[in-house]
Formats: structure tokens, C-alpha cells, sequence
């Protein structure tokens, strides 16, 4: 009982480490990818004792200074609510990657220990769940910052976020039906099969369409450009966070490079199979019949840092696109969401549906 | 341990839903009703029902009640402007009559309750997916066809002009 208690509670440590650890990283990469792809040099200043790493202190420095700026409360806005919020805005994003599996199940001390923090029956469903509870963080502080550019940008958010939340839950299912699952644990060992004997089969190999829809549903979701209405500088000066100071401010800010590092884990779980390495099975490599042995530890350690890799390119995936695609205007990205990706999404489900009944050997009632 | 769980998101439930109806400012009231519906889910969960769990969150906290904010955000009535209630007779009889409801309740479920103590599998998404797609099939279309009714109906009403 206790041991057990004690392993779920290293899992949740690990997993918060890693997606708390992750953004600073993050933050440095998006500032130096956006002066690589602008053609500048990017941060290169903040030093330790002349130590500079390629201006790797720069987060360090940021939130020293965003801890040490004055906490400030203005005057219109509601005491309480206004505080909240950026705790709104972060908790749900966190609880999200629970459900995510880093790895296959291992075997400590005579226990099954499956590499994910909780293996819920609701799998994909609980991922929605707390995803649509991100909306009440940028809603909630838009309305209580007591500012009118706050709440247009809460505005365009909640609508925005419903709007999405659509297509990414249609899009979704397709992958439930093809793995027959709702389980990402499931979901995951089951993209370890192999089509035809030689391409694996991935979730964006059997839904390729699916996976657009999820990509730019994710996208939107997680408000960044070219989604980020919420906040367009240009229109509306920050949207919902205009009147957030020092670590309030900073809160949001890690929201959203967890959301990042939330959506990239989902994106490599659902499609792109998770820990998995192609042709990696529990003994070894499996390539054309013939076999080579690898103790089962390796084989363990091999696949937590495939997810580990995987989720990193997801995540440069979203600073490469935010640097290179400029905003939408609002009509662009409901019109976008109601008449492209919903009827995309609801086509890939009957396909998918089709295509099971008649060469999937899935049996009509 | 399921025991002491149930009675402290009973507890939250009640007390969110008592603090949803005696708050005066509406966005009180609707973050109060977010943290029942919460309570509830995890009530749903310990009665091994996770499917209507995430479905509550989903449904009722994710979009219902985003909405909600939505209108009350955009009316956007000044605090001062908030009528100030008193509390009449007829709600304090109400109030009585509420209580004397729960301890009826109580004591009729202390006597024949014990039955039902056990948790089933009613909840999860195979039980609720068989249980629609087979003996409920009738009812589950019925009530699809008139959800899309609903939305046509929403959509004509949306675009007349009045």
C-alpha cells in the first residue's frame, strides 16, 4: 500500500519536473529559433562569471525578475478573481498530462508499474475534460482584470476555444476506432504493430487526415500564433492578460508553453506511437526476421527517450510554425473551425467507419 | 477511504450548491456551481462510473456553463446594480421544508439503501456504450433526431429577422 502510494507520487514528480523543467528550455528555444529564423543572434547577454551558454541564463534571469516586480492589484479590477485566474489558467493543463504514457509497463520491486502518472478508462475523454477547463483561466481574467481590452480577449477566447474543442474531440475519435480504445496506454502499445509487416502502424499513418484536423485544432487551442486572437497585440494591446504583473503574468506565460509541452506529448502519443520505436519490441529489434537482443532495461530506457525526443520536436514544431505564419484575422479562424474542420472531421470519422466494416473485420451488431 | 473521499466532495457538492444560490454577484454564483459540478464528477468516480464523469466535466462545466459566463459577461452589470435580496417568510419556509426533505431522505435511505451500497459497472464507457447501442437503440436516436432538430430550429430562429 504505502510502496504503492510511493511510486505513484515519484511518477507525479518525475512528470512535473520534466513539463516544468521543460519550459525554461522552451522559452530560450523560441527566442533563439524566432532570431534564427529572423536572421539575428537572439539572447546571448546574461552571464555567470562570464559564463554566457549561448544565452541559456536568459530564463533564469526573466523569472528572477518577473519574482522580484511588484505584485500589483488594479483598481477596477475583482480582488479575488483576479488573483485566481492565473491559477485557473494553469492547473488544468498540468492535471492533463497525467494520462500520458512515457513508457511501456515495467516490473520494480515484483510490481507492474506502467510508465504513465494514472491509466484511466477514460483515457481521451479525460483529456478533454481538463482541456476544456482551460478556457475559465483567460475568461475568468479577462473579466476580472476590469479592462475592456481584457474582455474582448476573453471573449474571442471562449468562443474560440468551444469552437475547436469540437474538432479536436471528432477528430480524436477516429484514432479511438482504429485502436479500438480510449486508453492512451492502449493506444499506445497498440501503434507497435506493424502494417503489412513492414511500416508501423502509427496513428498518423492510418489517419493521416485525422491528424491534420488535430494539429491545427491543437493549435488553436492552445492560443498560440497563428491562433492567438486572444491576445492579438495589434487589436486588442494583450487581450486577456493586459493588466497581469510579475509572477501573475509569469503564471500565464508558463501555461502556455505547458500547454506546448501538453500538446506535443498528445500529439506523439496519439499518432506518432508514443514510446514507441519502430521495430523495437520488449527483446530487442525486429527488422526483415531477424532479431537483435537488447537487455530489457535498455529497451526501457530506449523508448522513455523516444517519447522524450518526440515531444521535443513537437515542440520546436509549434516555435518553427509561430515564427513563420502570421495571425489570422477572427472571421478566418471561425470560419476555418465551423465550415472546414468540422465536416473534415465528422468525413473522417464515416471513412474511418467504413473502411473498418468492410476490410477491418470490425463485426455489425 | 472511498467512505471518507464520498463524504468530503458531498460536503463540497452541498456547499457549492447552497454558495450558488446565496451568492449576490453572478460570477460568484457560477464559479461556485463549477466547483459543485466538479464535486459531483468525482462523486460519479467513486462509483466507478468514469464515462459520466468526464462526460459532466465535458458537457457541464466545459461548455454549459462557458456559456453562462459568456452571457454574464457580456451584460456585464455593475456590482452596485445588483439588487440587494431580504429574505422573505416564504423562503425561509422553504428553507424548513428543504431540510425536513433531506432528513426523510436520509432516513429512508439509511433503511433501504443497503442494497444499492455496492458499486456497479453502469458508468463505464463499455457498459454505456453496449447499453445505448443495444436495448436503449430506440431511445438514443429519438433523442438524436431531436437534438438536430434543436439546432436546425436554433439556426432558423438565429436568422430571421425580427
Amino acid at each position: 500500500m504505502l510502496i504503492d502510494l510511493l511510486i505513484v507520487i515519484v511518477k507525479i514528480a518525475i512528470m512535473l519536473a520534466f513539463v516544468l523543467g521543460l519550459v525554461p528550455v522552451l522559452v530560450w528555444a523560441e527566442r533563439k529559433g524566432a532570431a534564427f529564423i529572423q536572421d539575428r543572434m537572439g539572447p546571448a547577454k546574461a552571464d555567470i562569471f562570464g559564463l554566457r551558454l549561448a544565452g541559456l541564463f536568459h530564463p533564469l534571469a526573466d523569472a528572477l525578475k518577473l519574482l522580484f516586480k511588484e505584485d500589483f492589484v488594479p483598481e477596477d479590477a475583482h480582488p479575488l478573481f483576479y488573483r485566481l485566474a492565473p491559477v485557473f489558467a494553469m492547473a488544468p493543463v498540468l492535471l492533463t498530462f497525467a494520462v500520458v504514457p512515457f513508457g511501456d509497463t515495467i516490473e520494480i520491486f515484483g510490481r507492474k508499474v506502467p510508465l504513465q502518472v494514472a491509466d484511466l478508462n477514460v483515457g481521451i475523454l479525460y483529456v478533454f475534460a481538463f482541456s476544456s477547463l482551460t478556457v475559465y483561466g483567460i475568461i475568468l481574467a479577462g473579466w476580472a482584470s476590469g479592462n475592456k481590452f481584457s474582455l474582448l480577449g476573453g471573449l474571442r477566447s471562449s468562443a474560440q476555444m468551444i469552437s475547436y474543442e469540437i474538432s479536436l474531440g471528432l477528430s480524436i475519435i477516429g484514432v479511438a476506432m482504429v485502436f479500438g480504445s480510449l486508453k492512451l496506454s492502449d493506444i499506445a502499445r497498440a501503434q507497435g504493430e506493424l502494417l503489412f509487416g513492414v511500416i508501423p502502424k502509427w496513428g498518423v499513418v492510418v489517419q493521416p487526415l485525422g491528424f491534420i484536423l488535430f494539429l491545427v485544432s491543437v493549435f488553436a487551442e492552445s492560443a498560440r500564433i497563428p491562433f492567438d486572437l486572444p491576445e492579438g497585440e495589434s487589436e486588442i494591446v494583450a487581450g486577456f492578460h493586459t493588466e497581469y504583473g510579475s509572477f501573475k503574468f509569469a503564471m500565464f506565460f508558463l501555461a502556455e508553453y505547458v500547454h506546448v509541452v501538453v500538446a506535443s506529448g498528445l500529439i506523439a502519443t496519439l499518432y506518432f506511437g508514443g514510446w514507441q520505436i519502430p521495430y523495437l519490441y520488449a527483446d530487442g529489434f525486429h527488422l526483415f526476421g531477424k532479431v537483435l537482443h537488447l537487455p530489457f532495461a535498455l529497451v526501457v530506457i530506449m523508448q522513455v527517450l523516444a517519447f522524450v525526443v518526440k515531444v521535443l520536436f513537437f515542440c520546436w514544431f509549434f516555435i518553427w510554425v509561430r515564427w513563420t505564419i502570421p495571425r489570422f484575422r477572427y472571421d478566418q479562424v471561425m470560419r476555418l473551425g465551423w465550415k472546414v474542420l468540422l465536416p473534415l472531421a465528422l468525413a473522417n470519422i464515416f471513412i474511418t467507419g467504413s473502411v473498418l466494416l468492410l476490410f477491418g473485420g470490425a463485426k455489425p451488431l | 477511504m472511498e467512505r471518507i473521499l464520498f463524504f468530503i466532495f458531498g460536503f463540497v457538492a452541498v456547499f457549492g450548491s447552497i454558495m450558488v444560490v446565496s451568492r449576490r454577484h453572478p460570477i460568484s454564483s457560477v464559479m461556485y456551481l463549477l466547483l459543485t459540478l466538479f464535486s459531483v464528477a468525482a462523486l460519479f468516480v467513486l462509483r466507478k462510473s468514469h464515462f459520466i464523469a468526464a462526460i459532466q466535466i465535458i458537457v457541464y462545466a466545459g461548455a454549459v456553463v462557458v456559456l453562462i459566463v459568456f452571457v454574464i459577461m457580456l451584460l456585464n452589470v455593475a456590482e452596485s446594480k445588483i439588487p440587494v435580496e431580504r429574505p422573505t417568510l416564504a423562503q425561509g419556509v422553504g428553507v424548513v421544508a428543504a431540510g425536513l426533505l433531506m432528513l426523510e431522505g436520509a432516513l429512508v435511505g439509511s433503511r433501504y439503501g443497503a442494497q444499492i451500497e455496492k458499486a456497479v459497472d453502469v458508468g463505464t464507457v463499455e457498459a454505456v456504450g453496449k447499453a445505448l447501442f443495444t436495448s436503449y437503440l430506440l431511445p438514443f436516436e429519438i433523442t438524436s433526431l431531436l437534438l438536430l432538430a434543436a439546432i436546425v430550429g436554433s439556426i432558423v430562429l438565429a436568422r430571421k429577422k425580427f
